[in-house]
Order: C-alpha cells, then sequence, then structure tokens
C-alpha cells in the first residue's frame, strides 16, 4: 500500500482495462462495443501517459499520442461508420450463453494470472504486476472472438487484443522501439481497411455477416 | 458504561428517524431530474402518518405469520441499523454481527416478507415471491463477495475493523475495491428495487417484484413495511460508505468526533442520494430475466476484485 | 473392585444391548401395535436421551477401549470411545429421541409391515448405527456397516407392496454394497498386509510410500462417498427417501449419512496420518459440485420428500466442503485453521441432523393428515395444522442457514475458514478458493431460495385440493418429537460458544489443536473464532433485540395509532374468478432456477401443437447422470450377465461335462 502514486494509478489503469474486456465479453449491442473499444483505447492512451510521466521516458509520449489518434478517434470512427453502413446494430448472437462465458473468462483470468506471477518477479519494472491483467484481457478478448458469431464482433476482438498486447509491453518493458510501434499501428490500420471491404463482399454473397454461413464454402 | 448505551441508542434512532428523509430526497432528486415537479422531502412522513391511521384490511385467509411479518421485518432492519457503523464504530452492539452475520439478516427480514407474500394465495403475491427470491438468489452472494474485498484487505469481517483498517489507509486507489464498489452499487440497486431491477413507483402488477409482495399490506402494516424498505436502502448506503468511503466516522466513545461524523454522513447521504437518483433516471428497467445477468455480472466482479486484490496488492 | 462401572464406553454397551433387546421384545408380539407404540417406541427414545447424555460426557472423558468376546475366534471385537465417536453418539442418541418419540404417534397398524417387525427393524439399525461409532477394529466395524444396511433395507421396504418402493430399495442396497466393497479393500490397503484388522495397529503403520495412503484415502472416499451420497454414487438419495416411511427418512438422512461422514474422519484423520493438500482439494470440488448438484435438483422437485432428499445431498456437499478445506490445512501444517474447518464440519453434521429430521418428520405428519407427497396437491396447511406448520417454519429457517438459528452458526464458521485461505502457500490454491467460497455462498443463497419453495408451497396459500379441508393436526407424541427436535435447532443456534467448546475436544484429537481459546475470548455471549477484532457474533443478542423491537413497535403503534383490524377479499387486480390453482405451484416457483441452469438438468419436453386434438404440456426433469453413468453401466452388466447366463443351458448333459471338465483340471493341476 506504499507504492508511489502513479504506481497506484497505474494499477487503476489495469483494473479499469479488466473491467473493459469483461465488459465487451458480456455486451449485446455492436454500438455499445465499438464504444467500449474506444474507452479501451483512452484507458490505454491514460497509462502510456502515466508510465511516460513516471519513468521519464519521453519516446513514450509519442507513442500515446499514436494510440491517441489511432485508437481513440480513427479506428473507432471507421467501425461505427462500417457498422452504419452495413446497418448491423440489432442484438448480437454468442455461442453460448453470457453467464458460461463469463465464468469461462473468470478461469482464462484465474490462469492468466498464475502464469504471470512468475514472469513479473523477474521483470525490473514497478508495473509488473499489472502483466497478469494484460495476458488476462488478451486472452478475454480472444474468448470474445470465439464466441461471437457475427463478424464486426470478431474484429473488434482482434483488435482488444492488440491493446492487450500493447498494454503488456507498457508494463513490462516500458514500451517497444518506436519502429515496431509505428510498424504495428500501421498494420492495424491497413487491417482494418481491409476487413472493412471484405465485409462488405461477405454481406454481398450471403446477406448476413453471420460467420456460420462461411461454412458453406466447404467443398463437400 | 453509559455512554457506549447512548450512543448506541443515538445512532439506531438516527437511522430510524432520518431513513424516510432519504427517501424522500431521492424521489426529489428523480423528479428534478425528470423535469416534474417534486413533492417534497418530507413527504414519505407524511405517507407513513396516513397509513398508521388507516384500518388494517387483511384478506380471510391471511394467517399470523402475515400479520407479523411486517413487525419482523422492521425488527430486522432496526438491528441491521444498529450493527453498521453509520456515525460511530464499537458501539456494543456492533459486535454482536459481522459483514456475514448482516447478510444473514437482510435474508432473515426477506425470507419472512417472501413468505408473507404467498401467505395469501393468490398468483401476484406468489409472483412477487418467486421474483424476490431470483433477485436474493443471487444478489447475497454478490454482496458477500463484495465485502470479501474488503475483508481480506482488512483481515477482517467485522465492520468496525474494515471501517477503522481503510479509514486509516493512505489515500490509494485499490482496484480491488473499485471493483468492489461498482459491485456494490449494482448489488445496492438490485436488492432494494430500483431501477434498472424494478420499479418502486410502478403500477402494473407484471412489472413488479418487490412491490407484489406486498400488495396484500394495508394500514401500518404497510407504513412499517415502507418504513423498514427506506431503513434497508439508508444501511445499504451506509455500509457503502463506511466500506469504500469511510473517513469521518467517529471511534468508540471519541464525543466531540461525533456531530463531525453526524454532519458527514449527511453530506454523504445526499451525494449518494443525488447519484442514486442519476443513476435511476438514466437507467431502464431491465426484462426480469436480464436481471439475473445484470447480477451475475455484479457477483462476477466482486470475485474479479478479490482476485485483482490477490495478484496487485499482496506481490 | 466391582466390574460394572459407569464409564462411558460400558453404558454405550448397555444400551446398544437394550436397543436390540428392545427390538426382540417387538418382534415377540408382533400384530400389537399399542404394546410398540406406547410402550417400546418411548423406551428406545429414552434409551436415546441416555445415549445422548452419554455421549456429551463423553466428548471431555478420556479414551477407553476394551475387547469383548465375542466376533471370530482370532479376532474378537474391539470397541473404544473418544472424543469423535462420543460426539457422533451424541448426535445419534439426541436425533433419534424426537424421531422415536415421533414414530410412537406416527405407526399405524394396517401398514405393510407388521408393527413389531418394524420395532425390530427399527432398533437394529440404531444399534448398528452406534456400533459402528463405537468399533474399533474393521471386521465389528463391516458386521455393524452390514446390519445398518440391511435393517434400513427392510425399513425402506416397508411398504413392499408398491413396485416403486421395491426399485427404490434394491438400488438402495446395490449403490450400499458397492460403498461397502470399497470400505472392506480400504482397511485391506490400511493394514498393510500386517493381517492384524485393529485400528490400533492400523494407526500405528507408517507409511512412507504416497501411494498406499492415497489409494486407501481415494476408497475411502468411495465408499464412504456411497454410503453420504456425494456425487456420483447419490442416485440412491432421491429414491430412498421418499420411499421409505417419513420417521426412517429422518433417520436416514439425520443419521445414517453422518455415519459415512464418521468413517471419512475416522479413517482420514485417524487412520492415516500422512496428509496430501491435494486429497483436500479433490474432496473440496467434490463437495461443491455435490452441494451444487443438490441444491439446483432440489429447486426443480415437486415431490415434497424428494425435494428434501436432494437438500441432504446438498447439505453432505457443505460437510465434504469443510472437511476438504481441513485436510488442505492440515497437509499445510496449518492446525489451528484446520480445526476451525473441522469444527464447521461437525457442527453441520449436527445442525443438519436435527434440521433435516425436523423437515422429514413434517412430511410424515402432512402425508398422514393428508395423504399426499406431491406439492402439486397441498397448501393452506397453516390454518389446519397450525402446531405442525410453526415448528416446520423453525426447521425451514434452519436449514435456510437464517440467523438466530443453528444452520447459520455451521456456514458462518465454514466462510469464516474460507475466508483464512489466503495464507496457503500455494498460489493457484490462493485464487481458486475464494471462486469455491463464491459458489458456497451462491449454494447457501440457492437453499434459501428451495426451502421458501417448500414451505410456502406446502403450509402457505390456499389448499389446492378440496380434500385439504379434513387434515388434522399432529398427535400428542408427535408433537413431542417435532417440539424436541425444534428445541435442538434453536438451542444449537442460540448458544454456540458453548457447542464449539465441546467440539474443541473432538479436533484436539483429531489435528491436535482447538479453538477454544479464542472462542470465548470475548466470553460466552460471542462466538469469536479466530480473534474478537476478525469476526464476532451473538445470536442471543440477534434474538433479544429482534423480539424487543418487535414489542416495542406494537405497543408504540397501539398506544399512538389504534390497532383496528378487519377482514376482506385479497387483491385479485379487476379479475373475479381467482380460484386456488391460480397460485404458484412447485414447478412455477422452480421454474427460474430451470431456465438459468437449464444445461445441469436433461429436460425432456412435450409441446402442445396446434393439431393436437387434446393438446397438453409435459415436461420431466431428470439426472443427466443416471442417463451417463448408471444406464450404459447397468446395461454392459447385463450383457456380461448374457454371456454368463449363455452356461446354463439346462440339459444334464452339458452339466455333467462340466463337472468332468473341472474334475480333470483338478487332477492336471493339484498333483
Amino acid at each position: 500500500m506504499n507504492l508511489p502514486i502513479h504506481a497506484q494509478l497505474i494499477n487503476l489503469m489495469a483494473a479499469l482495462l479488466l473491467l473493459i474486456a469483461f465488459a465487451m465479453l458480456s455486451q449485446r449491442r455492436i454500438m455499445s462495443l465499438i464504444y467500449l473499444f474506444a474507452w479501451q483505447g483512452a484507458v490505454l492512451f491514460a497509462n502510456t501517459v502515466i508510465v511516460a510521466w513516471g519513468t521519464g521516458q519521453t519516446h513514450l509520449f509519442y507513442s500515446a499520442l499514436i494510440t491517441l489518434v489511432l485508437k481513440v478517434v480513427l479506428l473507432p470512427w471507421l467501425l461505427h461508420r462500417l457498422a452504419t453502413r452495413l446497418q448491423i446494430q440489432s442484438d448480437v448472437e454468442t455461442m453460448i450463453n453470457i453467464p458460461i462465458t463469463m465464468l469461462i473468462g473468470i478461469v482464462l483470468v484465474i490462469f492468466a494470472f498464475n502464469l504471470a506471477l512468475p514472469i513479473s518477479q523477474w521483470a525490473q519494472t514497478i508495473t509488473r504486476s499489472t502483466l497478469g491483467i494484460a495476458i488476462a484481457s488478451v486472452l478475454l478478448s480472444f474468448l470474445m472472438m470465439i464466441m461471437r458469431r457475427k463478424a464486426v464482433p470478431q474484429v473488434i476482438g482482434f483488435l482488444s487484443m492488440e491493446n492487450g498486447l500493447f498494454f503488456a509491453a507498457t508494463s513490462t518493458t516500458y514500451g517497444m522501439p518506436m519502429v515496431v510501434e509505428l510498424g504495428i499501428a500501421l498494420d492495424v490500420l491497413v487491417g482494418t481497411f481491409i476487413f472493412g471491404i471484405f465485409f462488405f463482399r461477405i454481406r454481398e454473397t450471403f446477406d448476413s455477416l453471420d460467420i456460420g454461413n462461411l461454412e458453406k464454402l466447404k467443398q463437400d | 458504561m453509559i455512554e457506549p448505551v447512548l450512543s448506541q441508542l443515538f445512532q439506531t434512532l438516527l437511522a430510524v428517524l432520518v431513513a424516510p428523509l432519504m427517501l424522500g430526497w431521492i424521489n426529489n432528486c428523480r423528479a428534478w431530474l425528470q423535469n416534474k415537479s417534486a413533492p417534497g422531502i418530507l413527504q414519505p412522513y407524511r405517507t407513513l402518518r396516513k397509513l398508521f391511521h388507516k384500518d388494517a384490511v387483511l384478506a380471510h385467509n391471511a394467517s399470523s405469520l402475515f400479520r407479523n411479518a411486517p413487525y419482523l421485518n422492521f425488527g430486522c432492519m432496526v438491528l441491521a441499523a444498529s450493527i453498521v457503523p453509520v456515525v460511530e464504530t464499537n458501539l456494543p452492539f456492533a459486535h454482536a454481527a459481522d459483514a456475514i452475520a448482516l447478510v444473514g439478516i437482510f435474508a432473515l427480514a426477506r425470507v419472512f416478507m417472501a413468505l408473507a407474500a404467498m401467505d395469501i394465495g393468490t398468483a401476484f403475491g406468489s409472483l412477487g415471491a418467486r421474483r424476490e427470491m431470483l433477485v436474493a438468489f443471487l444478489a447475497e452472494p454478490a454482496l458477500l463477495m463484495v465485502l470479501f474485498t474488503p475483508a481480506l484487505i482488512s483481515q477482517s469481517t467485522s465492520l468496525n475493523t474494515m471501517v477503522e483498517t481503510l479509514a486509516q489507509r493512505e489515500v490509494a486507489l485499490s482496484p480491488g475495491l473499485a471493483y468492489a464498489a461498482v459491485a456494490f452499487v449494482m448489488v445496492l440497486l438490485a436488492e432494494n428495487a430500483r431501477i434498472p431491477i424494478d420499479n418502486p413507483s410502478t403500477h402494473l402488477e407484471l412489472t413488479m417484484i418487490h412491490e407484489a409482495m406486498i400488495l396484500e399490506y394495508s394500514a401500518r402494516h404497510l407504513a412499517l413495511i415502507e418504513w423498514a424498505s427506506a431503513m434497508k436502502l439508508m444501511i445499504y448506503c451506509a455500509i457503502g460508505i463506511a466500506v469504500f468511503m469511510p473517513w469521518g466516522i467517529a471511534a468508540a466513545g471519541n464525543w466531540p468526533t461525533l456531530p463531525i461524523a453526524t454532519i458527514a454522513l449527511v453530506v454523504k447521504l445526499i451525494f449518494a442520494g443525488a447519484g442514486l437518483a442519476l443513476l435511476e433516471t438514466v437507467s431502464a428497467k431491465l426484462r426480469i430475466f436480464r436481471a439475473p445477468e445484470f447480477l451475475g455480472m455484479a457477483f462476477l466482479l466482486g470475485v474479479l476484485g478479490m482476485l485483482t486484490h490477490f495478484l496487485l496488492e499482496r506481490s | 473392585m466391582p466390574s460394572f462401572d459407569l464409564a462411558p464406553l460400558t453404558l454405550v454397551t448397555g444400551i446398544i444391548v437394550t436397543w436390540i433387546l428392545l427390538g426382540v421384545a417387538g418382534v415377540l408380539a408382533p400384530s400389537n401395535l399399542r404394546y410398540v407404540t406406547r410402550v417400546l417406541l418411548p423406551l428406545g427414545g429414552l434409551t436415546a436421551l441416555i445415549l445422548a447424555a452419554v455421549g456429551v460426557a463423553g466428548m471431555s472423558s478420556d479414551t477407553a477401549a476394551r475387547v469383548l468376546p465375542l466376533g471370530l475366534p482370532d479376532l474378537p471385537f474391539h470397541i473404544r470411545i473418544d472424543a469423535l465417536a462420543a460426539f457422533f453418539l451424541a448426535l445419534l442418541g439426541a436425533v433419534s429421541a424426537g424421531i422415536s418419540l415421533f414414530y410412537a404417534g406416527y405407526l399405524r397398524a394396517g401398514e405393510a409391515n407388521s408393527p413389531g417387525l418394524t420395532c425390530l427393524q427399527y432398533h437394529l439399525f440404531l444399534a448398528s448405527m452406534a456400533t459402528i461409532f463405537i468399533a474399533d477394529d474393521g471386521y465389528l466395524f463391516m458386521v455393524a456397516w452390514e446390519t445398518m444396511a440391511l435393517s434400513s433395507y427392510f425399513l425402506v421396504t416397508s411398504n413392499h407392496r408398491d413396485a416403486v418402493t421395491r426399485d427404490a430399495g434394491f438400488l438402495y442396497l446395490l449403490v450400499a454394497h458397492v460403498g461397502a466393497i470399497g470400505i472392506l479393500l480400504c482397511f485391506g490397503v490400511l493394514q498393510s498386509g500386517a493381517g492384524d484388522y485393529t485400528f490400533a495397529a492400523m494407526r500405528l503403520i507408517e507409511r512412507p510410500t504416497a501411494g498406499w495412503a492415497t489409494a486407501a484415502y481415494l476408497l475411502a472416499l468411495f465408499g464412504f462417498g456411497a454410503k453420504a451420497g456425494i456425487l456420483p454414487l447419490h442416485v440412491w438419495l432421491p429414491e430412498a427417501h421418499p420411499a421409505a416411511p417419513s420417521p426412517v427418512s429422518a433417520l436416514m438422512s439425520g443419521v445414517m449419512l453422518k455415519t459415512a461422514i464418521y468413517g471419512m474422519l475416522r479413517v482420514t484423520f485417524d487412520l492415516l496420518n500422512v496428509h496430501m493438500w491435494w486429497w483436500g482439494v479433490l474432496t473440496l470440488s467434490l463437495g461443491l459440485l455435490t452441494a451444487l448438484f443438490g441444491v439446483l435438483f432440489a429447486a426443480v422437485q415437486t415431490d415434497m420428500k424428494r425435494l428434501l432428499a436432494y437438500s441432504s445431498i446438498e447439505n453432505i456437499g457443505i460437510v465434504l466442503i469443510s472437511i476438504g478445506l481441513a485436510i488442505t490445512f492440515r497437509a499445510f501444517g496449518m492446525n489451528a485453521l484446520a480445526s476451525l474447518a473441522l469444527v464447521a464440519a461437525l457442527y453441520h453434521c449436527l445442525n443438519h441432523a436435527f434440521f433435516k429430521s425436523l423437515l422429514f418428520l413434517v412430511t410424515g405428519s402432512v402425508l398422514h393428515a393428508t395423504n399426499e407427497r406431491s406439492l402439486g396437491r397441498l397448501g393452506g396447511l397453516i390454518h389446519r395444522m397450525p402446531v405442525v406448520a410453526w415448528l416446520a417454519l423453525v426447521g425451514t429457517l434452519a436449514i435456510a442457514g437464517l440467523p438466530p438459528l443453528n444452520g447459520f452458526v455451521s456456514e458462518w464458521l465454514l466462510l469464516q475458514a474460507f475466508l483464512l485461505t489466503p495464507g496457503l502457500p500455494n498460489s493457484y490454491l490462493n485464487m481458486l478458493v475464494p471462486v469455491a467460497a463464491a459458489s458456497l455462498a451462491l449454494t447457501f443463497a440457492l437453499s434459501g431460495y428451495v426451502m421458501v419453495k417448500f414451505y410456502g408451497v406446502i403450509f402457505l396459500g390456499r389448499p389446492r385440493e378440496a380434500k385439504l379441508a379434513e387434515a388434522h393436526d399432529a398427535g400428542g407424541c408427535e408433537r413431542v418429537g417435532l417440539a424436541w427436535l425444534a428445541v435442538g435447532c434453536i438451542v444449537l443456534g442460540v448458544i454456540p460458544a458453548t457447542v464449539i467448546l465441546e467440539l474443541g475436544n473432538v479436533t484436539s484429537q483429531l489435528v491436535g489443536t482447538n479453538i477454544n481459546d479464542s472462542v470465548v475470548a470475548s466470553g460466552w455471549l460471542f462466538v469469536t473464532p479466530i480473534a474478537p477484532a476478525r469476526a464476532s457474533y451473538s445470536p442471543l443478542i440477534f434474538l433479544l433485540v429482534i423480539t424487543a423491537v418487535l414489542l416495542i413497535v406494537f405497543l408504540l403503534v397501539r398506544a399512538f395509532y389504534h390497532g383496528r383490524m378487519r377482514r376482506g377479499a385479497a387483491w385479485d387486480c379487476g379479475f373475479p374468478l381467482q380460484t386456488a390453482r391460480m397460485q404458484d405451484t412447485a414447478e412455477g416457483f422452480g421454474q427460474p432456477i430451470k431456465q438459468i441452469f437449464e444445461h445441469f438438468f436433461r429436460i425432456e419436453r412435450h409441446m402442445p401443437s396446434p393439431f393436437d386434438r387434446a393438446p397438453c404440456y409435459r415436461s420431466r426433469t431428470e439426472d443427466r447422470l443416471w442417463y451417463w453413468l448408471y444406464l450404459p453401466i447397468a446395461r454392459a452388466v447385463g450383457r456380461v450377465s448374457g454371456w454368463v447366463g449363455s452356461l446354463q443351458r439346462g440339459r444334464i448333459h452339458i452339466y455333467l461335462i462340466y463337472s468332468f471338465a473341472t474334475l480333470i483340471l483338478l487332477l492336471l493341476f493339484a498333483r
């Protein structure tokens, strides 16, 4: 309980990240998912700024700026536009019902926390205990990708997985080299464009975005 | 010797007499937020007085369980008000129950109300009883989990120790407690029959949960039940304040700090009431079968709070 | 020095002999109902009361052992009384006193079994259970165990003219013997080839390898678990308990399941002197699954005795959770915490014995008054049977775990023990255990739901059948039996500190320490199992404050306002044709649970279609394990029996060939 103030703030951001990951698992409406994704980006931005301020690593300010522009403004706006044009504001179907999904989520969280304990004892940063939360949010985003039937939530799951990885990097190694970060940011942006194009193609072929329809493509 | 007894009496009477005021304040805030004209903060007192004057009308087949349940409900709430450290810790009755026993008191009151609802034998009574037990069977473990997080932090389930430990920590942002706080607000809304679980001002029987249980009650019985509901709301707020915002609660026997503690309590309750009214105004009532999901989320947040506490605060 | 002394062991032996004699006396005049109900059963109850007193005294006296001149030539019967045995003897005595008195008023002529025969079976059942508790060697233990199984089988099939009862009895006997094999094998492993089956010898054996100790533990879990009704060996419970007469169900649920718990405690903490933490975790998980299973199935039952049977499964699960926790703590050397968990386990055994017996006896009274077991045909009985209804309310509040009654105390102790687990060295356990505590809290809440359903549908509301208007209240003996158990529930709830102090003797014997010092740290009024600042509970203050407030408010309202009252019709929302069938049925009350936990059950639904001439809706909720586990095993056994049965040809020549072949083989090999 005697951690310095920025360490406590980082712990709080980590907790918020986990909360958002769970909230995404339980959301039914796509618009709410997109807003949650934007909030996740905002938490990530705040966290990066705090780490930068607390440890004096100025290159993290630039990362924070990229995060803000990309993940809080650009990507959510793109997804919002996509969702509006595809007219998919309705309820999202899940493969199994939400309470059981949450239970599996809790098991994954316990698994991730236990996985991270020995690793975080090796790391040298002050935020090492948040590694468990980062791994947990990656696993939860993966779970969300598995559990959804429609395409857009799966993309959001993929993007939030990347958010979790970024958080893990920030907490254990104070960020990645700038080149790597820029590269990943570009990949994510391009990936989203490509997803958008594919959604329209899928919609044209099957008249719906239900991923189960893709099974019809296999050869029988 | 006489001092603790006086303090205990003061706290209990404060809780009993001020509870309808809090209810009135919340209703007022809701009216202001919804651009309606407010009924006045003292309206619940007027309602109680009106109800006490009336003759009680009981159904032909009401048993003595039905007649005694409101008194028992009220008694449980008074006991809970004596135990929770509303203005002062370490009062004599405070050692009679810890957090788990407090949850037990609420469960006792609720079981008696549910049984009384089933007593008359109409469809609405049993509907209300069934729905209330449905909400309760998830809300009760959620509340236990929420209280376990501060119990783990303060190494005790006694509310006194929790208040003392948490008030003396340096201002620390504890993620475990943050999760527990969110879960606690969700449980508070569910247990006190507030939107989004139940609409306390509805008149449509098929949408009622808590109101359907008390459809048959009238006059003094109804007055006692309404009073007990107001007390339950205030006690829940007091528990939340004691655990999550414990600054300002007087220590035992510390006379000079008692007025400060009372003023602090009033200020906190004003904010809590306004916040509650805001939450009610921006939310819509959930379908009855979404209520278990809502509470399941609260339950899981409580468990998550405990796990986060393990990870982040014990390494 | 006279050979007769008043040592507890002698008294217990005397009591067992008395019970056997009472049973034999019943057979001597088998059709004489008055003799059995006025003389023999009350005498049995009195004897039970003496046993309870002896048990309580025995908990604080020294261990005594003796060898009886009965049994096999080289394996005579060893008996021994120590704190653990004394506790369970006290449990048996206290609960069976109430049940015997109730049975004295309940037993009627005209049932399929004659009263004298029932008396014999009943008292043999009691005597065999008492013998199990004082048995000190494997042989006497198994003899008593088998006697218990057989006598209870005959009691369960009392109404043997009913085919369903016969099937239930068969299933019961089958699972009991499967369990007995497990226990036999466990004793075999425990004696480790030394050939000495006395418990004294087994205690002293050093077990360097964990393998055999684990084998013994798992066999004990399997064998005793079959008798206790642990998943997946629970299938006999919901069949046998409803089939048996209610006092027998009460005795089975209240005491017989506890003999299995006694066996587990004896083997784990007394005979095995190594402990591994994963045994504890396994037991804990098994207990959690059992508890959740029991309570979920209880929520969807429509037969009042099946509901109580599933609730017994849930409570045994809770006891198992406590034992698992105790084993885990013990394995890590935290003996004081193990002692707390054990106190919770033993207290819950005692509580369950009292409130479950009370509730089963209540169902007996209801059955006698209305001849209905199905919840869909009861209702409103609080007006016709007030005494039974109010005593049933005590039992319902106790089983739902509400303060200030006894169910809450053991649940509270268990939750306190869970809150101490963060001190465990293993980090996975540290995190898994809060989740287990969460599931336990869920189970407690669900049991409240189930019990509100039970009490509300039977006693409250309006009668769902016209004939319920002729229901009569319980008779004198029955009332005394019920009241004894209800008073037990209240007393155990209001003075828990005294009980915990007594249980401290038992835990001292089992794990070496007890929590007695901390329990009474704030005086006898408060229970403080760990430390006063940590947690404290005073049920007496609860009771006094609630009663005082009740009276004060009543008087104040009367003084300031008035107490006028008049009767009117119930609120019907403008629909005047309300009937008694419009209130919630048992299925209706359990429907939310069924919907939320759909995947746990195996639900067969027949929905009406628009093309049905007589549309109907049918829904059956069944146990998945029956279809996954038991039916395949039964089919496999049937197939194997078929193959073996093909040996029987029916022709004499074949049999002669068999004899001839055997003779040749023996001549070949036995040269």
